[in-house]
């Protein structure tokens, strides 16, 4: 049995209680504060749908498929119990009057928030040093960052403190964090999970997904909150169901992703990976897709316009933070929103407000969008001959604290090979595929045509036992 | 090679409604110009006649009924969120002096 199919079956046996789950997720978060993982705790209101699941168990009621299962959400899902940050300065106060639908989704079958979890300000950044209130640190390693957007979710999983983490995943945020702290990272098709209640990035590539150990739990964790909701527009009809491994698979490796800048220890594990894929039946072969190069480039402007665009509603009007002694309207916008956002923020929000203006929108804004095309184009034509892509998930292992801060464009290329999947509205995942000899995980990604999620993580289930 | 001039960032922040000490200034003009010439790339690319992607799963005028939907938030939480009420309304700073 997976970590949470087990933890239901104790709770719904009557073998333990879930007050007792909740209660041993809150000590080991405790126990794990030097890693700064987490921003907040939702302690009371826990403990509460906990003692109210045990009192249904009792009653002998029909329970959810994740009864009594404590999970964190990356502090920009709104949820009950604790602010809803984006770890900046201008939600630092924000109470949800409501709840995300992902989050909704979970509790109908009995999951339990038990905190939130530390990310960049907005999930702008790929190492949670662009949170407000301080990084987190890696879980296996203090000095090195814990990747990011969604570093403190990736972390916490990764401790186990508890057996699944939500997070966003935008141009990598999941998978690879997922990868610097040797968990599964799922980032689904475009429009698989609702993002109603999340704060928004980039509204043409923002998804929403899961850490978790095993991907038996993934597979579940998907499943419940997959679906299309009237309040994301873009959601898809569900498709999510879990399925059997296909034998035979033909795979690709993608050659641009394995040359010599990449890191050798990441390419001897992916090599060992795609080994072991082929002594378990399957092909696989180098390929190659060379739009992949420029894919950095296309999302370091169509990002920043989506984001210039998704921020402007933070102007200290109707909720967050509003700046002191502004005397007219326009003072009141400028002051707080420079006091609300980070560097980082204010960057990617004038980059945004660059490509987009009437000078430069057709050589940047559109010509990103047209490369796009041809970036989609390339990968659909993959998918016509190969069933599964596979690549590093980063370049590198986890890097050191502060060792990027100081030049944007070195921190934006770790993200160098999860942007392609993003823009394309693929499925991607990260599954952990061993240790450097410094003992920093490694991942690899596993990339897949739109809506065959589930035939990724069925891959990536059948490959645990290897 | 994209040169940003300090105008140029003067400029972009009052668009997009950002008040940036003088410090912030210079450090943005710095890293917008490497953004810049680091996204340069993709002018090599020959895309005449290519079709923009703005949306990849090729959904087109997603309809609803035009019905009221409950949201479950009252008036009274959405103006506790406000910095600032009087009369049941938000209150912001003078828009003309």
């Amino acid at each position: 049995m997976s970590r949470i199919e087990t933890i239901v079956t104790d709770i719904k046996s009557g073998k333990k209680t879930a007050r007792q789950y909740v209660e041993e997720a809150l000590a080991k978060a405790a126990e794990n504060e030097s890693y700064h993982a987490l921003l907040s705790l939702t302690k009371e209101r826990a403990l509460e749908r906990a003692d109210d699941i045990d009192a249904r168990v009792k009653k002998g009621e029909e329970l959810g498929v994740l009864a009594g299962v404590p999970f964190v959400a990356k502090d920009n899902f709104l949820a009950y119990g604790a602010p809803t940050t984006a770890a900046s300065k201008m939600l630092e106060n924000f109470n949800a009057p409501l709840q995300a639908t992902a989050i909704e989704k979970l509790e109908l079958e009995g999951a339990i928030c038990i905190g939130k979890a530390n990310l960049d300000a907005f999930a702008h950044g790929g190492s949670t040093e662009n949170s407000a209130f301080g990084p987190t640190k890696n879980a296996y390693d203090q000095t090195k960052v814990a990747g990011g957007s969604s570093g403190g979710s990736a972390v916490v999983t990764a401790l186990d403190v508890v057996p699944f983490a939500l997070g966003t995943d935008t141009g990598g945020s999941i998978r690879q964090p997922a990868s610097f702290n040797g968990v599964i990272g799922v980032k689904p098709t475009y429009g698989t999970v609702s993002r109603y209640g999340v704060v928004a990035m980039a509204s043409s590539t923002d998804t929403i997904g899961c850490f978790t150990k095993e991907a038996a739990d993934a597979e579940l964790v998907m499943r419940v909150m997959s679906g299309r909701d009237v309040r994301d527009m873009t959601t898809l009809p569900d498709f999510f169901v879990p399925e059997e491994v296909k034998p035979g698979q033909k795979i690709g490796l993608l050659k641009e992703c394995m040359t010599d800048d990449v890191d050798e220890s990441v390419r001897r594990h992916v090599n060992e990976y795609a080994d072991k894929l082929r002594a378990a039946g399957h092909t696989v072969e180098e390929v190659s897709l060379p739009m992949v190069e420029h894919a950095l480039a296309m999302y370091y402007i169509i990002v920043p316009a989506e984001v210039s665009s998704n921020l402007a509603r933070y102007d200290g009007v109707r909720y967050g933070h509003r700046a002191e002694g502004a005397k007219t309207l326009a003072e009141l916008y400028g002051q707080t929103r420079d006091e609300g956002f980070i560097t980082e923020n204010k960057r990617r929000i004038m980059i945004g407000s660059y490509v987009l203006s009437s000078g430069f929108f057709d050589a940047y804004y559109q010509q990103a969008q047209k490369a796009r095309t041809l970036l989609v184009n390339e990968y659909d034509k993959l998918f016509q001959q190969y069933d599964v892509l596979i690549s590093p998930t980063v370049p590198t292992p986890a890097f050191g604290l502060g060792e990027n801060t100081a030049d944007p464009v070195k921190m934006y290329l770790a993200d160098v090979m999860t942007v392609g999947p993003s823009l394309a509205g693929l499925p991607a995942i990260s599954v952990p595929a061993g240790m450097t000899e410094a003992g920093l995980p490694i991942g690899v990604q596993l990339m897949g045509p739109r809506k065959s999620d589930a035939a990724l993580l069925a891959l990536a289930r059948s490959q645990e036992a290897n | 090679m994209t040169q940003i001039s300090r105008d140029d960032v003067q400029h972009l922040a009052q668009l997009s409604s950002l008040h940036l000490s003088d410090a912030e200034l210079d450090s943005l003009q710095a890293d917008l110009s490497n953004i810049l010439q680091y996204v340069q790339q993709l002018s090599e690319l020959d895309t005449a006649g290519v079709t923009p992607t703005y949306q990849v799963t090729d959904l087109e005028n997603v309809w609803r009924d035009d019905q009221v939907i409950d949201s479950q938030v009252t008036r009274e939480q959405l103006l506790e969120l406000a910095p600032e009420v009087a009369n049941n309304q938000v209150k912001v700073p003078k828009v003309l002096q």
